[in-house]
Formats: structure tokens, C-alpha cells, sequence
């Protein structure tokens, strides 16, 4: 039987000029009809970065000082989700706080006059991501929109999105900015993601909030995603709903068209 | 109705055919995340055995979700065939899966008795069975289907051409095409997820595939897989569809939160079959093509304490009903608290390719895991090279097996060539004829982008 790929046809023609196109990885090198072993390696390499950030640990001890140089005072929470293993597993529990945070965070806002933003910090899938971009992320949104400078701060240790959800209902915000490090892809290890939520509540879906994905230097860039979290919250605060509504407004964000 | 078996004195009780489904299930995350897995190992056994010793007509006379409430129950029940389950009435699941195994159910008689199985059945006796023997008989069943090219036939391994980019550039686009086409992958179909789901977006991304594939004289079909309310509105306005395609799950629930039920499914399947642009065989066109994945009824919290895997054989029901070019489940893609690793994933895999064949369907696959999920690259090698064996339809070819638009690992170009070479398969004929006469070796970005 012939074999597939191994006739007498002409060689594949090289294709090295299609990278510049696209960043899917087109044009590979090969050994026979398999890949070479620098592609391998490097193939290797990546998802070796995506792993190790999915199994990072977030570095508050970096992060909590860069956030008080600019004025915050971040509060430490983790979720109910033990560890990293248990993370993975019960998406259900990353999505809520631990009893011990939910206690402290009931302290911290007894005293609880309504908060028009809450800022949540989330390790989520990627800790990389958060360490990486969300102090310049916050540095290029401030500008942009005055409250965040005074707004709380939390930061929330193997959380899911939907734990912005219960802080913002302990702490009467109006809006939730909930920064979280998105699954990383083979490309990009340590992409944030920004969600935007109105009147934040235990029981709210993914439908009712808006996403801003892929922020990074490679992806979107700090400035244009402040731009947009910005747009967002003008629209939220105006509208006074976030989601698939405020989505389809073509109306909103005309620089986007 | 209740369930028990009893090992060495101690008594395990099932409170009703859903959960002695679900104890019984080789363990993944999924069912554990749901509450619904076995709690012990011994127990999973127990609820093995009891599955074992029940008569395949249980599963007429219980519906694991009430036929009043459920239009997917409700089509599996109306649509069961009678007269073909007659003579395997007297099964039960464990004599089943004895039978499969044996010289007398042929791939011919197995074909026959399609509408003889419920989901459940296929489902159930999948449980009973290792990976090689859902190799073994899913290897008898050939289920093949034609638009421009003809899949599934002895001895072929087709491919989906996955050009996916992430701001659905069209030169991007193109320069994935080229590269695939290159390298042989694109006979099950050229199909792009689209980042933006809309009508002009199909439409511009449609009607390139069709321009090269005219000009090319490439035998294949094309696919825009955004939502089917969006390819139906396409169409309405002169975009080249060719298959049409939708993600579907096993539960009226969870195909509500996809946007879709059967009404919808039955006016596009309707719409497609007005064009008549695919080749029909026998008189009964294969227009469509669907996406499946254990986990789906789960993730939109619309799996009625039914186990993942049964949801996902229950999907098939909705799928048959529509004689699809194309079924893949999409087996890793729902991420670890589905299914945690290659392990599960592998047999996930082997599972759900089995059961699609026992229903009547063209099943291929997607081979693929997420970052977060414990599996890498030799589990994709293993998983699809014992779907090869057991004579899988089609995989998937993406870029460096890396979807840039998805954000997962499926399988390469150079994946497909390898399985090809390994197993001593060809792509399907018309295609393999077209890389014969040389034509690929004209293709150039520049000629794509003009055709």
C-alpha cells in the first residue's frame, strides 16, 4: 500500500513567509512528515509557561506594596477553595470566600457606608498575568477614572469571577472591577481579564456583567484596555445595568467600531 | 424504581435508574463536582454489576429525564425503533456487551439496529466496557457520509481544516488554509471558528472558502461555525453555506442555554436542504454538523442528576435525527473539573466515539486539552491514535495543534499526517485524487486571497 505523504510528489513548498501573517504557528518545521525537535522544544517550552502559571501562587508580598505606594489599602481574602488542586476541581468553591474572609470582610465594612466601586483583585488561572499587569493596568485606569483611586481594594487568592460578586454585595458597591488572570493559552501564559459588574449580588450570571479579555503587551495593551473599563463604567453608571444590554448598544464605545 | 446489588453481605441501594447510572460510571471530575459519582470504588463495582444483570427493556419503561418534561426524552422514546430491538429485547447490559464482542453482531447488523438502541442503552453498556473494547466494536460500525467528499469509508482518516484566527483576519485566515492544505488536512470540512458572530462575518468568511475552493477545484466543504440562528440569516441572504453547524447537548435544558431546540434545528436543517449544494447519496443529503462534549449539560447546570457521559449520549439522539455530514465531540475542551486528565479524557474519548457509532453517527473527534487540565501532548498522541484504531471519522487540524483564537490544544497538520502513516489510512478518495494531480502545489497566499 502506498503510503500517504511519502509519494514522489515535489516537496512542500516553503511556507516561512506565512508567519508574518498570522500568530498561529503555520509554516513549522518538520522531520519526515512529523515535527523537528526544535519545534517540539519549543512547543514544549510554552506549554511549560502556561503550566507553571497555572500553578502559580500569587506574590502579595510584591503586589500589597505596590498597591499602598499608590494610595490603597488591599485587604486579603482567599476563597473557599483550600488549594490549588481543589481550585481546579470545584469551580463552586473559588467562587465564594472562605468563612474566615467573609467574616473579615464583614468587620472591615460594618462601619459600611455603600461603595460606588469596588476594585477586586483575582489570581484566577493565572497568577503571572496578575502580577505582570494589573498595577500598570490601575496606574493607566486612575487617570481615566477618578473613583478608582479611592475605591476599596481586596485581593482574592484562588478566586473565580464570581466571587467580585459576594465582596461587592458585603461591601454595597454599586460596580464591581474584578481583574482576574485568564486560562493561559500556549501563547500567552499571563493574559488579564477585567470584569465589569453592575450592583454586584451572590446569583449573578456571566450574561449580566461585561469582559474585557486578553490584556496584555502583546494583546491589548494597558491603555487601550483602561480606556475600555473606563467606557464601561461611564455607561454602567449611566444605564445603571452592565451585560449583554450594555454589549449591544452600538451606541457605546464609538471609537471601537 | 429501585436498584441494589449486594457484595460479601454489604447491600448497595440505587435509588432509580439515573443513579445507578452515574455510580456506575468510570470516575471523572465532572460527576463528582455534580454530587452523583459513585463514593466508594467498591461501590462504583456494585452499581456495575447491578447494570450488568438489568434487561435493556428497563430503559424503555424508565426515562432517566421524565418524558413530560424533556422534548430530547421525548424524541428518544418516539423515535425507538420496536421492531429492531425486538430481537435483542431479551439482553440484558451485560449480555450486550458480551454480544458486541462477538463475530455474530457484524458492523452490517449493528448499522441496522442504529434505532434500535436508546442513548442510554449505549450509554450503559459503555460502562461495562474497557478502551479496547470500545475499540473493538466501534471498529465494526462504518458510518459514511457524502457532501463533495466521502468520509468515513475503510481504511481513510479524514480532517477538519481549523484556520482559526483571532480577529478573523482573513489573510490570516488564508495563510492557515494554505498551510493545512499543504500538508493534507481539509476533507471533512475547511471550518473557522469565528470570534465575531455575526451575518457580515459568516458571510466574508463563507464566501472566501467557497471563492478558493472554486478556483482550486478543491473537493471539500466549508463551515462558519458562529450560532445557527446567524448562518440561518446568512444564508437567507445568499451566503455559500454549505454544512450547516451548531453545538448541541442531551438535555432540553441545556440545548435551551445554546439558543437552540428541535423546531430550530428542524427549520435550518430544512433551509440547508433547500440549496441542495452537497452531492446527495441515496437520496438523503448529509448537510449538517454538530459539536458535542461530556460536561456541557453540567456547565449550564441543565443535567438533572443524569451522569456526563449519558447527557452526552443522549446529544446523539438530537444529532441522528438530522443524518449529519459531521459529528466531534470536542472531548477535553470543558476543562479539568469535567474531565481532570489524560486518563479521563482518553476514555471520555473512546466513550463517546463509541456510542455516536452504536447511535448511527459519523462520529469524529476533537482531540484536546486546556492548560489547566493534567494532560499534555502524549495524551493527545494516545487518544488519537486509539481513535484511529478504532476507526474514528475525522480529527481535527489546527496550526501547530494550537488554536490561537480558542486558547487549546487540539491536533496538528503533522498529527493527521502521522496517524495517516502509522495506521496505513488515506484521506478521503476525491480529495486524495486532488492532491494527486499536484493542484496544491499552485495554491500561494496571494492566489487564496484573490480567488
Amino acid at each position: 500500500m502506498k503510503e500517504i505523504g511519502k509519494r514522489d510528489s515535489p516537496p512542500v513548498p516553503d511556507r516561512s513567509s506565512l508567519r508574518a501573517h498570522t500568530p498561529a504557528r503555520v509554516a513549522l518545521r518538520t522531520a519526515g512528515s512529523s515535527l523537528a525537535t526544535a519545534e517540539i522544544l519549543d512547543l514544549n517550552l510554552c506549554l511549560a509557561e502556561a503550566r507553571d502559571a497555572v500553578h502559580s501562587t500569587l506574590s502579595t508580598a510584591s503586589l500589597m506594596p505596590l498597591l499602598r505606594e499608590r494610595g490603597w489599602s488591599p485587604i486579603l481574602l482567599k476563597s473557599a477553595a483550600r488549594d490549588r488542586h481543589e481550585y481546579l476541581r470545584r469551580p463552586d468553591l473559588g467562587r465564594k470566600l472562605s468563612a474566615e474572609s467573609r467574616s473579615l470582610l464583614d468587620r472591615n465594612s460594618s462601619a459600611g457606608s455603600a461603595n460606588d466601586l469596588v476594585i477586586v483583585i483575582a489570581d484566577g488561572l493565572s497568577a503571572i498575568a496578575v502580577e505582570r499587569h494589573t498595577v500598570p493596568l490601575l496606574d493607566a485606569l486612575t487617570p481615566l477614572w477618578l473613583g478608582a483611586a479611592h475605591a476599596p481594594v481586596i485581593i482574592a487568592e484562588q478566586a473565580r469571577v464570581a466571587i467580585g460578586d459576594e465582596i461587592g454585595e458585603l461591601l454595597q458597591a454599586r460596580l464591581t472591577l474584578l481583574l482576574i488572570g485568564e486560562r493561559p493559552g500556549l501563547s500567552s501564559p499571563d493574559s488579564l481579564g477585567a470584569y465589569i459588574t453592575w450592583a454586584p449580588r451572590i446569583g449573578r450570571t456571566d450574561a449580566e456583567r461585561n469582559c474585557i479579555s486578553n490584556i496584555r503587551p502583546e494583546g491589548l495593551s494597558y491603555a487601550d484596555a483602561a480606556a475600555r473599563i473606563a467606557h464601561y463604567l461611564k455607561a454602567a453608571t449611566q444605564r445603571q445595568l452592565t451585560g449583554v444590554a450594555l454589549k449591544d448598544d452600538s451606541l457605546f464605545l464609538p471609537d471601537e467600531a | 424504581m429501585a436498584y441494589r446489588h449486594t457484595i460479601r453481605g454489604v447491600t448497595y441501594l440505587f435509588d432509580d435508574l439515573r443513579t445507578l447510572l452515574a455510580k456506575a460510571t468510570p470516575p471523572r471530575s465532572g460527576d463528582e463536582l455534580a454530587g452523583i459519582a459513585a463514593s466508594t470504588a467498591s461501590e462504583r463495582v456494585a452499581a456495575q454489576m447491578a447494570l450488568a444483570d438489568l434487561p435493556l427493556s428497563a430503559f424503555l419503561n424508565e426515562a432517566v429525564i421524565p418524558y413530560e418534561n424533556d422534548e430530547v426524552t421525548r424524541l428518544i422514546l418516539d423515535s425507538h425503533n420496536a421492531a429492531a430491538f425486538a430481537p435483542i429485547a431479551a439482553f440484558t447490559v451485560g449480555e450486550l456487551r458480551d454480544w458486541l464482542l462477538s463475530e455474530q453482531a457484524t458492523g452490517e447488523l449493528l448499522s441496522s439496529l442504529a434505532f434500535a438502541f436508546t442513548p442510554e442503552m449505549a450509554a450503559a453498556v459503555s460502562k461495562l466496557m474497557r478502551l479496547q473494547d470500545l475499540v473493538l466494536v466501534a471498529r465494526k460500525i462504518r458510518v459514511i457520509t457524502k457532501f463533495r467528499t466521502t468520509v468515513g469509508l475503510p481504511g481513510t482518516l479524514c480532517s477538519r481544516l481549523q484556520p482559526n484566527h483571532p480577529t478573523d483576519d482573513p489573510t490570516g485566515i488564508a495563510a492557515s488554509m494554505l498551510d493545512g492544505l499543504l500538508l493534507g488536512a481539509g476533507d471533512a470540512v475547511i471550518g473557522i471558528n469565528p470570534v465575531s458572530d455575526s451575518v457580515a462575518s459568516v458571510t466574508t468568511l463563507l464566501s472566501m472558502i467557497d471563492r478558493v475552493r472554486e478556483r482550486y477545484r478543491i473537493p471539500t466543504q466549508s463551515c462558519v461555525l458562529a450560532h445557527i440562528t446567524t448562518q440561518l440569516r446568512a444564508l437567507e441572504r445568499g451566503a455559500p453555506v454549505d454544512l450547516i453547524f451548531q453545538s448541541i447537548a442531551g438535555t432540553e435544558q441545556a440545548n435551551t442555554s445554546f439558543g437552540v431546540n428541535l423546531k430550530l434545528l428542524d427549520e435550518a436543517y430544512a433551509a440547508g436542504l433547500s440549496l441542495r449544494r452537497g452531492e446527495s447519496q441515496e437520496g438523503s443529503p448529509n448537510i449538517m454538523y454538530f459539536e458535542t462534549g461530556q460536561g456541557s449539560a453540567l456547565s449550564a447546570n441543565a443535567h438533572h442528576g443524569v451522569d456526563q457521559q449519558t447527557c452526552e449520549a443522549r446529544a446523539y439522539a438530537v444529532a441522528r435525527r438530522y443524518k449529519p455530514m459531521l459529528v466531534n465531540t470536542v472531548v477535553g475542551f470543558i476543562g479539568p473539573e469535567y474531565l481532570y486528565d489524560g486518563k479521563q479524557i482518553l476514555r471520555a474519548a473512546l466513550e463517546d466515539h463509541f456510542c455516536g457509532k452504536l447511535l448511527g453517527l459519523p462520529m469524529g473527534c476533537d482531540v484536546c486539552y486546556t492548560t489547566h487540565a493534567e494532560a499534555n501532548d502524549d495524551d493527545t498522541d494516545a487518544i488519537m491514535t486509539m481513535l484511529g484504531v478504532a476507526g474514528v471519522n475525522y480529527i481535527m487540524g489546527v496550526p501547530g495543534a494550537d488554536d490561537v483564537m480558542l486558547n487549546y490544544q487540539s491536533t496538528s497538520f503533522h498529527d493527521i499526517a502521522y496517524l495517516r502513516s502509522a495506521l496505513k489510512m488515506r484521506p478521503a478518495p476525491e480529495f486524495e485524487a486532488w492532491l494527486e494531480r499536484g493542484l496544491q502545489n499552485e495554491l500561494s497566499l496571494a492566489g487564496l486571497l484573490s480567488a
